[in-house]
């Protein structure tokens, strides 16, 4: 463990950033040369979602990995936390220009579609999260940013929600992730509060 | 023998529909049990055995039985059909299928007067479709239209594609199509038809009353409750891909009078 976190404190975060950068220009390569399909732009919208998804689960594995396993990725976590922005933000940008097309229909899918809506709804919780992510802000707001990007844990499950509620039948891989979500956020709860309830 | 594109009905379509490429429609299909995406099916469903291929004939017919796939081929009429194919979820190809209508099978074994749907049913073969382990709907795939549609012209068991046998992911040997309804009610890998007085029971509709009818004709007015019916994707676009509109039944207005004075909302 210790030489694992002294190899973590080499890692330079820029490269946490360019690596978990290049799989959205890597998927719209794939989506312009045939590499995702015969139909490439759900693919691709999926594809972005998936990533944030993965994204967010890692943001929120990093305080319980710290805490029960001590591996500490702690640097990393403002990073992962951007780059789920950065993926969630792409995904409704496919949604809005490749997918629905019509400026008339996207209004009325938001307020329609409950799917939608907790997508767009996570989207907007992760606003204010992006914004206040720079050094300046986390002193700005001293303890007050704590308690904000406890925010998280709600976009995250929005995030596994919309997943869970977009798809047809009963499928495994939206149900593993909301699973995996839920068991990260237990995890935070008090340990001997956690006991009595279990109890 | 292979008759002329497109068909009787919608001939006048006919002539302007540009089928998509064996490749788009062999590898993005919906065939759950051999997995829910849309490429498992052309992964994994070499694995079935489709010859030989029995088809269990019953219910209310003249000539119940067992009927090989090789004995219906021998009598039936085999003609190209390009139809338009419109998915429930809202994507859609151009497909050119090779098979015979469904009212000269019908014939073939008899209908008896007081039959009023048929009942389809697909293969259940667990050592042979991944898919099946996982409960994404009960299986086996059900399905069932009205003896009138059933008996529609339009209405076809297709046992081809592009004049080559039926790929096993598009639902080989013998699979349904209807070309006004949504997708799924052209049920794939048909091992049984019954002929009966009651409504049957479809798969689809027991996963989700609320999302999926009996009917499922396709209607840019009625939406799913979770998407817009309004408008479709062609595939085969690539990444720019236009919607266009989705046109009432699929654009095949002729199966019009079946539902006349019938309320499609309600009969959705």
């Amino acid at each position: 463990m210790q030489a694992l976190n002294a190899y973590v404190r080499r890692v330079p975060t820029w490269m946490v950033y360019l690596g978990l950068a290049l799989p959205a220009p890597w998927l719209l390569y794939l989506g312009l040369t045939g590499g995702l399909g015969v139909e490439p732009i759900k693919a691709l919208e999926h594809e972005l979602g998936k990533w944030a998804l993965w994204l967010l689960i890692a943001g929120l594995a990093i305080t319980p990995l710290r805490k029960h396993a001590g591996i500490n990725l702690l640097k990393f976590r403002r990073a992962i936390g951007l780059m789920a922005f950065y993926y969630v933000a792409l995904h409704l940008l496919v949604w809005l220009v490749l997918d629905v097309q019509q400026p008339s229909q996207i209004w009325a899918d938001i307020v329609k579609r409950p799917y939608i809506t907790v997508g767009m709804g996570a989207f907007v919780l992760m606003i204010p999260l992006a914004i206040t992510s720079s050094n300046r802000a986390i002193r700005a707001l001293g303890s007050r940013w704590r308690q904000l990007h406890k925010v998280t844990y709600a976009v995250a499950l929005l995030g596994a929600l919309h997943f869970v509620m977009l798809v047809k039948g009963f499928q495994i891989e939206p149900i593993l992730y909301m699973a995996l979500i839920a068991s990260l956020l237990a995890l935070r709860l008090p340990r001997r509060g956690l006991y009595q309830r279990l109890a | 023998a292979l008759g002329i594109a497109g068909g009787l009905a919608g001939a006048a379509n006919a002539e302007t529909l540009e089928p998509n490429a064996f490749e788009d429609i062999t590898n993005y299909c919906n065939y759950y049990e051999f997995g829910t995406g849309k490429e498992d099916p052309a992964k994994y469903a070499g694995a079935l055995t489709t010859d030989p291929w029995t088809v269990q004939i019953d219910g209310m017919v003249d000539k119940p039985g067992d009927y090989s796939f090789d004995d219906i081929m021998s009598q039936m009429d085999i003609e190209e059909r390009i139809y338009r194919f419109r998915c429930v979820e809202a994507w859609s190809m151009v497909v050119p299928w090779n098979g015979f209508e469904l009212a000269d099978l019908l014939d073939m074994v008899g209908v008896k007067p007081e039959a009023k749907y048929v009942a389809f049913e697909t293969a259940l073969r667990p050592e042979e479709m991944p898919g099946v382990r996982y409960p994404v709907l009960d299986w086996p795939y059900v399905e069932g239209l009205r003896l009138d549609e059933a008996r529609h012209p339009l209405t076809l068991m297709a046992t081809g594609l592009y004049g080559k046998p039926l790929p096993n992911q598009n639902g080989a040997p013998l699979r349904l199509v209807v070309p006004w309804k949504y997708g799924f009610k052209s049920i794939k890998s048909v091992v049984r038809i019954t002929l009966t007085d009651t409504q049957p029971a479809t798969a689809w509709n027991k996963a989700n009353a609320g999302e999926y009818g009996f009917y499922s004709n396709v209607n840019p007015e009625v939406d799913h409750p979770r998407w817009s019916q309004a408008s479709e994707r062609p595939l085969g676009g690539g990444l720019f891909a236009r919607r266009k509109p989705t046109l009432m039944f699929n654009g095949y207005d002729e199966v019009a009078g079946l539902y006349e004075g019938m309320d499609l909302v309600k009969n959705f």
